[in-house]
């Protein structure tokens, strides 16, 4: 009991010291901190949404609208692979609901042709995790004696998902970057979701536009011969012609050719700016090298004519073509306000996102009730800390004062690991650090009615202190490792201020087996050295 | 020197298993009437669990004119909305019922959101759409589920399976009594409530494990000490401990229940009850159950490990 290896010794000081070390860096202000040397920890528990205000937006990927997309896709390729190979077909269609799409072809002699073409359609995904084979996006089949479907895989769905994911926060990212806030977090959740996370936001609406604006931007001719007043009367739009609504109130229909003759991918950039002759606020925009020339192209081809900016399927503006276009640049008016042009060209920069994102879950907190809510925490912790110090002073005298100095070192600790580890401090995670004060104590309940047995049992002080510490440990140990099961299903099952509460408690847990045994343990042992006590005052 | 004041005089002798008649009874109370309360008076489900908006706002007016918030918003046709005061008189909560899709949701809080305009400073908005809310559900059950068997599965490892099954069997005790006083309160039933009964399970876990390991320790002492004798002496050897655990952990939690706020509130009100739960159904619960299940004297004695072993046998001859 009395002696310690020096290397357990050095070992103990040591991470008593390291933890004081990195955990003051929270109780430094931050124009201290940033004079101090850069070889000592700067890093701070970082504050959960819930304390330093900020919002938290669960996205989920529209998989149908996905796979709906994807069908058009499909189809177009299927028209496009048998004109090529010169094979008359007849009901192409897709179909939803089955994710696929059928063809029949005209000439008997040409359907094993036309499914050799078709089957190349099919590409082979690879799979997550090994970068294997693991089959192929579509299948490709045979129906009846003329008819050929083309049906979407779930591999090939997942993984089409997948990297639609990927895309939105690529894109997603660019937007928030853009807005102009510190270190967001984006992050994919399950198979197609994204939590987007934000700190200290304060205009969430704003945000959630243009996080979820799809931002999907083409340039299409206006069809010169239709009248739109009448075709949206009468809904029957001429063949290869569209009907657009513009996103004024009310909005205007438009009759537009539904070949798109450039698209938001060919942009290379987009700044907000002001007309130089107006002055009102613009978006100037700039394609890359085949986007100008098709633009350039098109524009030629149709001087005096007026062409329409579609994003996200409404008409933003339609000027007429002065002149051709040669240069690539342009700008696109529509009344905007400063804010909006400044967010269309995030929006357009950013690029478009793959698939409509939905949120399923929003919370947000306001900067000032996150102030309050530290308040509340520290006042309602350390008024709990001191009860419990108090407490154990009365119950167990020199032994309790022992069992505090562990306590607050295990407190130290436990800021030292959260900082060391880049976890997130929640109102529950304080709640949690109490909680473990309290679990960190009864190791010490423990032990010292254990050595107050002893005692009874007529033992040397010494004795007494001795099997007491190793009789007691079973016992801690078992109690908890039961309380960090529990802890730890809370930890998978919870996200944000729950999954807070619960880090700081395993964490809490983890180090009071340290704190509240092997420190106390070495306090009591020096204590028996120095005073060689008859009794123990227990 | 300093010496601590023994709140519990060693040796005490409470017949705590002898009066189990008694407590069989209390504890059969504190498993059936919540389960009753939650049928008949049901439970306040927070929109964690039910879908729908939550949204905190500080008026500029001081105190807040509810009736005004409630007249502007019930004219707004978005189903039930509840408004109540929450904290200071300026601070009002308001509750809107599940839209039937996510996108009317945003559509539903982006109209009230026009409609108080700059009266009030919004404080917290929760939206919490049907996909997630019936997630949530899921997960809430599946977890105080896997983390009862981890327990269970731990408790049998270690001890025996007679208190793998007494702990389980107070746990769900613990479970339906603090799911009774959600009910009875009418405390909002939320993803905290869940953590709470999970970290109240943990805690009273740790409790009957504490005791479990005397029980173990003294059936290898006294081999020949009848069983409620036993589980009694067990009960008060450890009797200080429990006292001095519990008071300290409620004396913790205790505060959090005053200066906390109103966002941990609820939460602290089920930690500081599950500590008196857990203490209640260890010795009234746990212990005694193994009466029952009939734990096998020699379970823990060296000789029951391997094979017949001379000591043991002679200790039961």
């Amino acid at each position: 009991m009395l002696q310690f290896q020096k290397w357990k010794l050095i070992l103990v000081f040591g991470v008593v010291l390291a933890g004081f070390i990195f955990a003051l860096p929270n109780v430094i202000p931050a124009s201290t901190l940033a004079k101090l040397p850069d070889w000592l920890p700067h890093d701070q528990v970082s504050l959960g949404l819930d304390l330093q205000g900020g919002a938290h937006l669960l996205y989920q990927i529209d998989d149908k609208e996905l796979v709906d997309d994807w069908l058009g896709t499909i189809r177009g390729d299927v028209r496009e692979r048998l004109r090529s190979n010169r094979i008359g077909y007849t009901g192409l269609q897709k179909n939803v609901a089955s994710r696929s799409v059928s063809v029949r072809i005209r000439e008997a002699s040409q359907v094993d042709k036309a499914y050799d073409e078709l089957k190349k359609l099919a590409v082979p995904i690879s799979n997550d995790v090994f970068g294997g084979f693991s089959g192929y996006d579509l299948d490709v089949e045979r129906k009846g004696s003329d008819g050929v479907t083309l049906s979407v895989t779930d591999a090939g769905l997942n993984s089409r998902i997948s990297s639609a994911i990927q895309a939105s926060i690529e894109t997603i990212r660019r937007r928030v970057d853009a807005f102009g806030t510190t270190e967001p977090s984006i992050q994919r959740q399950g198979r197609n979701r994204i939590l987007v996370q934000v700190p200290g936001v304060s205009d969430v609406q704003r945000l959630k536009t243009l996080i979820g604006e799809t931002g999907k931007l083409e340039f299409k001719l206006v069809d010169p011969n239709a009248n739109a007043a009448e075709v949206a009367a009468s809904k029957k739009v001429p063949p290869g012609d569209e009907l657009v609504y513009s996103d004024r109130k009310p909005p205007v229909p438009y009759v537009l050719k539904d070949q798109v003759l450039v698209s938001g991918e060919s942009l290379v950039d987009s700044q907000p700016g002001f007309d130089q002759r107006t002055g009102e606020p613009v978006v100037t925009f700039r394609f890359d090298a085949a986007g100008a020339r098709r633009f350039g192209r098109v524009t030629q081809d149709n001087v005096g004519l007026p062409f329409a900016i579609v994003l996200d399927n409404k008409v933003i503006t339609a000027p007429v073509i002065r002149e051709p276009i040669l240069g690539g640049t342009g700008q696109i008016s529509g009344n905007f306000s400063v804010q909006q042009a400044n967010d269309l060209a995030i929006l357009l920069r950013s690029g478009a996102l793959p698939a409509k994102l939905t949120v399923i879950e929003e919370r947000t907190v306001g900067a000032s009730l996150g102030a309050d809510s530290i308040e509340s925490g520290k006042k309602a912790a350390i008024v709990g800390l001191l009860l419990v110090v108090a407490f154990m002073f009365v119950g167990y005298g020199l032994f309790g004062l022992f069992a505090n100095l562990a306590l607050l070192i295990n407190v130290v600790l436990i800021f030292a690991v959260l900082s060391l580890i880049g976890a997130t401090l929640t109102l529950p995670g304080i709640a949690g650090i109490v909680l473990v004060i309290g679990i960190a104590v009864d190791a010490n309940v423990l032990i010292n009615e254990r050595i107050r047995e002893e005692i009874r049992s007529g033992k040397s002080p010494l004795a007494s202190a001795d099997s007491g510490y190793s009789r007691a440990l079973t016992t801690i140990i078992d109690s908890n490792v039961t309380t960090l099961i529990a802890v730890l299903v809370l930890f998978w099952l919870g996200s944000g201020p729950v999954r807070g509460f619960a880090v700081t408690l395993t964490i809490g847990i983890l180090t009071s087996m340290f704190t509240a045994v092997t420190v106390t343990r070495m306090m009591v042992a020096y204590w028996l050295r120095w005073a060689r006590p008859k009794s123990l005052p227990l | 020197m300093f010496r601590g004041i023994t709140f519990i005089p060693p040796n005490t002798k409470i017949d705590f298993v002898g009066q189990r008649a008694i407590t069989w009874f209390v504890s059969a109370f504190l498993t059936i009437v919540p389960l009753v309360l939650v049928a008949t008076v049901g439970l306040n489900m927070g929109i964690d669990f039910q879908g729908g908006t939550l949204i905190e706002v500080k008026t500029k007016a001081n105190p807040a004119d509810l009736a005004e918030i409630r007249s502007k918003l019930n004219g707004l046709g978005l189903g039930e909305v509840q408004i109540q005061q929450f904290g200071a008189p300026d601070e009002v909560l308001i509750r809107i019922a599940s839209q039937p899709t996510e996108a009317e949701q945003q559509v539903s809080i982006a109209k009230v959101k026009k409609t108080l305009g700059d009266t009030v400073e919004y404080r917290r908005t929760e939206i919490v759409g049907p996909t997630i809310s019936s997630e949530l559900i899921a997960g809430g059950t599946v977890a105080v589920v896997v983390a009862m068997i981890g327990i269970m599965i731990y408790v049998w490892f270690r001890f025996e399976w007679q208190f793998a099954v007494a702990a389980i069997a107070s746990l769900v005790h613990d479970v339906t009594a603090t799911i009774g006083l959600y009910s009875l309160l009418q405390l909002e039933f939320n993803v905290s409530s869940i953590a709470a009964i999970l970290t109240i399970i943990g805690y009273s876990l740790n409790d009957k494990v504490v005791i479990f390991d005397r029980i173990r320790e003294n059936l290898r002492k006294y081999k020949r000490m009848p069983m409620v004798e036993l589980l009694d002496l067990s009960i008060n050897e450890m009797l200080s401990r429990a006292v001095l655990t519990h008071v300290t952990t409620f004396l913790a939690m205790l505060p959090f229940l005053f200066f906390g706020g109103e966002a941990i509130y609820g939460f602290a009100v089920a930690m500081c009850f599950g500590v008196v739960i857990g203490a209640y159904s260890s010795i009234f619960v746990a212990s005694p159950m193994q009466l029952i299940l009939g734990v096998r004297r020699d379970a823990f004695s060296p000789s029951a490990a391997g094979a017949k072993d001379r000591t043991g046998a002679a200790v039961r001859a």
